[in-house]
C-alpha cells in the first residue's frame, strides 16, 4: 500500500469540488467585494451566498457568521474579543484545562494583564464536570471556553449542559469546535453556545481559512482594526477564494455528514479493537463512546510515540503523536497530564483521525503494521526490558 | 450638541466597539426596516458619530432626536422622516 493518510485532524485535502469552486476567484472573477461596481458586487454577493452555507452547517444566521483566517484567529476573537468587549463585567475567565493552544495563550494574554484564568479540570476521559464549572462562576466571570472536542484525544464535552450552567449564572460560553463541525451535527442552539469557532482545515477547505460564530447582538472586540469588512468586526480584504472553498465544503459537508459519521465510526471502531487486541500494553486515550467519530487515540508502553511515528512512516502510514507544539518542544502533552496519564506512559502518544476517503483495507494494512513497529521499537527499549522482567 | 432625556426607541442599533464608518452605514440599513416616525436608538462607544451622525441625518433627510450620556457608550435616537 502507497500511502494512508490518517491525520486528518492536522490537515485535510482540499477536495475536489471545492478546489473547481474556487479557481475563478483567482483569476477571473478577482474584484475587491468592498467596491461599488458590479464587479465587486458580485463577488459581495457570492461571498455572502457562503456565509449562509457556513451559517447553515452551524444552524446560525448568516450575519452572526465572521470569517477569519483560521480556527486559532476564530478562538483568539471569541476570547479577546469577548474580554475586551465585556472587560467592566468583571477581570475572570474559565477554560477547560485541555484547550487548544490558540484559547489556551488567548486566555493566559490576559493573565498577564491582571486578569484571573480558572483553568477547569477533566476527569480521566477528558470530560468537563458542569458542576466543577458551576462552582469556578464567578460574578467577575465574563466567559467560559469549552472546546466541543478534543482533537488529541476525542472526547466529546457536554456542551448543552455546560452551557445551561452558563445561563444560569448569566455568563457567555464560547466553544471550540474545530474537531467537530463536519465531523458530527453542530447546532449551535442546541448547545446553546454564544460563540463557536469553526476551521477550513477539518471541512476539506483550504487552509488559512475559518469562522468564528456569534450569536446576535453580542458585543466583540475586533483583533484587526480596520475598514467594513465583515461588518467592522475584522478589518481587510477578504480571502475570497478561501471564503468561496469553506462555503462549498460547508454546503458539502451537510450533505454527505450521516453517511460520513457512520462510516468513519466502523473504521475506528476496527481499528480500536484490532490494536487493543493485538499490542499489550496500550491505553486507548479519551472517552470510548463519547468521542468523535474518526477519532482513534493511544497510549503505547514503553516507546517514544515519534519514533512510532517515524517507523510507520516508513509503511507508508501518516499519523500523529498528538499534540505538535509539545512533541516539537519535547513536552509532555499537557492534554494527557491532565486526563492523568502517567509521563512514561504519555510519551507514547499516537492519534489516529480518519476521514471518509479511508477504506477498511487501509486500516487491515495500519493493523498488520502497527504490532511489528511497536514490537521493534519494544525490542530497544531499556523500559520494556524492565517491564518484561518485572 | 443636543441631550435627551427618557426618550423612546423602536428598535436599537448596538455599534459599541465597531469602529468609524460603521456608525454611518448600519443606521440607514436598520432605518429601512423602520415605519416613518419610528425612532432608531444607536448605540457607539465613537466619540466622532456624535458629529457624524446629526450631519448624516441632515443630508439624508432624517430626524436627530439627541444624545444620551450612558455610563459605558453614548445613546443617539434618529426619527424616521422618509
Amino acid at each position: 500500500m502507497e500511502q494512508v493518510y490518517l491525520d486528518h485532524a492536522s490537515a485535510t485535502p482540499v477536495r475536489k469540488a471545492v478546489m473547481e469552486a474556487m479557481l475563478p476567484y483567482f483569476s477571473e472573477r478577482f474584484a475587491n467585494p468592498s467596491t461599488v461596481y458590479d464587479m465587486g458586487s458580485k463577488i459581495k454577493q457570492a461571498m455572502e451566498e457562503q456565509r449562509e452555507k457556513v451559517a447553515q452547517l452551524i444552524g446560525a444566521k448568516a450575519k452572526e457568521i465572521i470569517f477569519t483566517s483560521s480556527g486559532a484567529e476564530a478562538n483568539n476573537l471569541a476570547i479577546k474579543g469577548v474580554v475586551l468587549a465585556h472587560r467592566k463585567k468583571g477581570n475572570h475567565i474559565i477554560i477547560s484545562s485541555i484547550e487548544h493552544h490558540s484559547v489556551l495563550n488567548a486566555a493566559r494574554f490576559f493573565e498577564r494583564m491582571d486578569y484571573e484564568v480558572t483553568f477547569l479540570p477533566v476527569d480521566a476521559f477528558g470530560m468537563v464536570d458542569p458542576q466543577r464549572l458551576r462552582e469556578a462562576v464567578r460574578k467577575e466571570t465574563i466567559l467560559v471556553s469549552v472546546m466541543h472536542a478534543n482533537n488529541e484525544i476525542g472526547t466529546i464535552e457536554p456542551i448543552a449542559e455546560i452551557s445551561s450552567v452558563c445561563k444560569e449564572k448569566g455568563v457567555l460560553l464560547h466553544t471550540d469546535a474545530v474537531a467537530t463541525v463536519g465531523n458530527i451535527p453542530v447546532n449551535v442552539d442546541d448547545l446553546g453556545v454564544d460563540l463557536l469557532t469553526l476551521s477550513g482545515v477539518s471541512l476539506g477547505a483550504p487552509k488559512g481559512t475559518g469562522a468564528l460564530y456569534f450569536r446576535g447582538g453580542l458585543r466583540l472586540m475586533p483583533l484587526i482594526q480596520g475598514g467594513i469588512q465583515e461588518s467592522g468586526r475584522r478589518g481587510g480584504t477578504e480571502n475570497i477564494p478561501g471564503i468561496i472553498g469553506l462555503g462549498k465544503a460547508a454546503e458539502l459537508a451537510m450533505e454527505e455528514l450521516p453517511a460520513n459519521m457512520e462510516q468513519a465510526k466502523k473504521l475506528r471502531d476496527r481499528l480500536i479493537s484490532g490494536v487493543m487486541k493485538r499490542v499489550e500494553h496500550v491505553k486507548l486515550t479519551g472517552h470510548p463512546e463519547k468521542r468523535l467519530p474518526g477519532h482513534a487515540s493511544f497510549c503505547v508502553a514503553a516507546i517514544e510515540g515519534e519514533a512510532l511515528i517515524f517507523m510507520l512512516t516508513r509503511e507508508g502510514i501518516y499519523a500523529n503523536t498528538g499534540s505538535a507544539c509539545a512533541s516539537k518542544a519535547l513536552k509532555t502533552s499537557p492534554v494527557l497530564v491532565a486526563i492523568g496519564v502517567a509521563a512514561d506512559l504519555a510519551q507514547g502518544s499516537i492519534v489516529f483521525t480518519l476521514a471518509p476517503g479511508n477504506n477498511a483495507d487501509e486500516i487491515e494494512y495500519v493493523l498488520e503494521k502497527f504490532p511489528p513497529a511497536v514490537e521493534r521499537l519494544r525490542a530497544m527499549s531499556p523500559i520494556w526490558r524492565e517491564k518484561s522482567a518485572a | 450638541m443636543k441631550f435627551v432625556e427618557n426618550q423612546q426607541a423602536d428598535d436599537t442599533l448596538d455599534l459599541v466597539c465597531r469602529m468609524c464608518p460603521l456608525h454611518l452605514l448600519e443606521p440607514g440599513e436598520k432605518l429601512a426596516c423602520l415605519k416613518k416616525g419610528q425612532v432608531l436608538e444607536v448605540l457607539t462607544d465613537y466619540d466622532g458619530a456624535l458629529e457624524d451622525i446629526p450631519a448624516w441625518c441632515k443630508k439624508c433627510g432624517q430626524e436627530f432626536l439627541g444624545i444620551v450620556e450612558d455610563e459605558d457608550c453614548y445613546k443617539l435616537y434618529i426619527k424616521k422622516q422618509k
